[in-house]
């Protein structure tokens, strides 16, 4: 049995599929501007993020997993590269929060269910892939 | 309508000056009867984040290529997105975007397949504009539709099939993809792995000229003096040359296609869209590996 989307993932996907094609476009520029800046201490450690190779701009995530099993994943991507931050707050967004279990658990293939495929193209969204895939490789090294 | 060329003496060694704007100039004709100006960058989201005022958007992904056949657009649907975003056949067309013109220049080549008479770029493009401080808005850009007429593509006079490089062996070939993926250690361009190809190498006897050598720090293009170092003392073209570029899927080499049509005059320089993730995959083509160019294999 697959385990159901989680909750956060769930409603994020609604609300770009209650939209039509033009408006999608417009909810991921909102969450472009709503990717969080980076603590401090990514700041003076860079060396601590990893680049997301899959993303076409330059990228960087990390992922903590804290003693109670809570996943908190931060992202950095420039100003010039809206997409690739929209996708990455859409991650930051839905996952953080979440138990490794439930991160380890969300399908490979949800960036496609988000129905951008046709405003933003599905090559791009492999970008988006690309990041899910290492945020769940980085939970499983944190919680192996 | 189409609007008098930039005067702009920068243009004047080119060959074709008429085919590029400045941006003071583009600041003064902005909103002018017959021009448009037309947005195209890598990211589908960047024009949202502000664009030039009165600017419309193409994007090369959802808008220029067909959906489902690896091809572009048609006459009927390049009729109908010019018309929609209100182009008319005659109206002067300036293209601008992100990283270098990479994606603009792909989108006038793309126009220049269907014979659009004037279409130029901006020197530069986004990142020159944004260094002098010029106004962006993210105002909406409203263009009443246009009939543009039905054209057929015309693909044999720019675009080049992997058939006609086959038959183009002992002609010059230039190669603008990065080191690595000229010598083979790379299938893909870096941070780009999702395009890649079975094989790695180059179409032997290609010259590498990677495409970004053609730009300028401020994004501007280099001086005639610069690129004919690059191209005829360097890569070895000579006047005449007939000129095959290619890159992964056709999009850097349409900026070397514009440099080589141009800026430096070549005659028939055509862009090999299919690239290195066709002739990468492609059964029994000859590849060369390492740093030299290699033999052309006999016909």
């Amino acid at each position: 049995m697959t385990a159901p989307l989680p909750d956060s993932l769930a409603a994020i996907r609604d609300d770009f599929l209650a939209l039509g094609q033009a408006d999608r476009l417009q909810l991921l520029l909102e969450f472009s501007q709503e990717l969080p800046e980076l603590p401090p201490r990514f700041a003076e450690h860079p060396d601590l993020l990893e680049r997301v190779e899959e993303c076409q701009s330059p990228v960087y995530i990390f992922v903590e997993v804290d003693s109670e099993n809570v996943v908190r994943m931060y992202a950095t991507a420039p100003p010039q590269s809206p997409t690739t931050r929209g996708f990455a707050s859409i991650l930051v967004q839905g996952l953080t929060g979440l138990a490794a279990e439930e991160v380890l658990a969300v399908p490979a293939d949800f960036p496609l269910t988000l129905g951008l495929t046709e405003a933003v193209s599905p090559l791009r969204i492999r970008g988006m892939s690309g990041m899910l895939g290492r945020v769940q490789r980085q939970v499983r090294e944190r919680t192996a | 309508m189409s609007v008098a060329p930039d005067p702009n003496p920068t243009f004047s060694a080119f060959a074709h000056p008429e085919r590029l704007v400045s941006s003071e100039w583009l600041a003064e004709h902005l909103g002018e009867e017959g021009l448009v100006v037309v947005e195209s960058d890598e990211d589908v989201l960047l024009y949202e984040t502000g664009h030039i005022d009165g600017a419309v958007k193409i994007d090369w992904h959802t808008e220029l290529n067909d959906p489902v056949v690896r091809d572009y657009l048609d006459g009927e649907g390049f009729a109908a997105l010019l018309s929609a975003k209100g182009i008319s056949r005659d109206d002067t067309v300036v293209i601008y975007g992100d990283k270098n013109n990479w994606w603009a220049a792909y989108a006038l080549w793309v126009f220049t397949l269907f014979g659009h008479p004037d279409v130029r770029l901006l020197d530069g493009g986004r990142a020159k504009w944004e260094a002098e401080g010029r106004a962006y808005t993210t105002d909406a850009t409203s263009r009443p539709a246009t009939e543009y007429p039905v054209v057929e593509r015309n693909d044999s006079a720019v675009r080049a099939f992997k058939e006609d490089v086959l038959a183009h062996f002992g002609n010059p070939l230039i190669d603008v993809r990065s080191p690595e993926e000229y010598t083979g250690e790379r299938t893909h361009m870096p941070a780009y792995p999702e395009e890649g190809a079975l094989r790695g190498g180059h179409i032997p006897s290609a010259q590498s000229v990677p495409w970004a050598k053609a730009v300028a720090e401020d994004g501007t293009f280099k001086s005639r003096a610069e690129l004919d170092g690059i191209y005829r003392d360097g890569a070895g073209l000579r006047e005449g040359d007939s000129v095959i570029a290619y890159c992964r899927i056709g999009e850097r080499s349409s900026h070397t296609w514009f440099v080589l049509t141009h800026l430096l005059g070549f005659e028939g320089v055509r862009n090999y869209d299919g690239s290195w993730t066709e002739w990468g995959s492609a059964v029994r083509v000859p590849i060369a590996t390492g740093a030299e160019p290699g033999e052309a294999p006999g016909r």
